[in-house]
């Protein structure tokens, strides 16, 4: 009973919650940001930055915690083997750990306190808006690139699937 | 130099590479 919550619902609610975290990730990435950049020209874009964006990004940030605790949970009292590299066979999950882990900062410190002022949900001038625009823009496009390897090192690391990859 | 974040082709292209180099370290550390 205690593998079936903590491996198995605890992989189903890690990659419940990863799907919706890289999916709003990937929806900020390859559709928000190329529209935004359009609908400046026609006037539309408070649309997208006063309905869409709060919204994406509250489910976003909360979706990070959640891939992150569970998987935390998955990993159990293996937490140490993959994060440290302890053990070999932890080599490849750890790695997408630390990459996974890299990605909720940029989520939590750079991204969100970033696009609140964006936003206009925290006072800032334009200048400051200026500056938090382009660090919440290159923040979010690292986690975007960060996805690829953290993504190819998850699926990669259990069972047939590891033994494919890595021998 | 441009930084290439700036586009989703440089951004994408990125994250392949830092993929292979990981692989890599990761299977010469398994060996």
């Amino acid at each position: 009973m205690g593998d079936f919550i903590q491996l198995g619902i605890g992989r189903w609610i890690h990659i419940l919650a990863g799907v919706m975290w890289i999916g709003l990730l990937y929806y900020f990435n390859f559709v928000q940001v190329p529209a935004l950049a359009d609908a400046g020209k026609d006037g539309t874009a408070p649309g997208i930055t006063k309905h869409v964006a709060p919204r994406a990004l509250f489910w976003f940030r909360w979706a990070a915690v959640v891939t992150w605790l569970a998987g935390a949970m998955i990993l159990g009292a293996h937490f140490l083997d993959a994060f440290l590299f302890l053990k070999a066979a932890y080599y490849p999950i750890g790695v997408g750990a630390w990459l996974g882990t890299i990605m909720l900062f940029n989520v939590w410190v750079l991204i969100w306190p970033n696009q609140q002022k964006i936003l206009g949900m925290k006072p800032a001038t334009d200048a400051e808006k200026a500056k938090a625009r382009r660090i919440a823009f290159l923040a979010s496009r690292t986690n975007t690139m960060l996805s690829i390897p953290m993504i190819f090192f998850m699926v990669a690391s259990g069972g047939v699937f590891r033994t494919a990859v890595f021998g | 130099m441009k930084n290439p974040l700036d586009s989703l082709w440089g951004t994408v292209i990125s994250g392949l590479v830092i993929t292979l180099i990981l692989y890599n370290i990761v299977k010469f550390a398994l060996q």
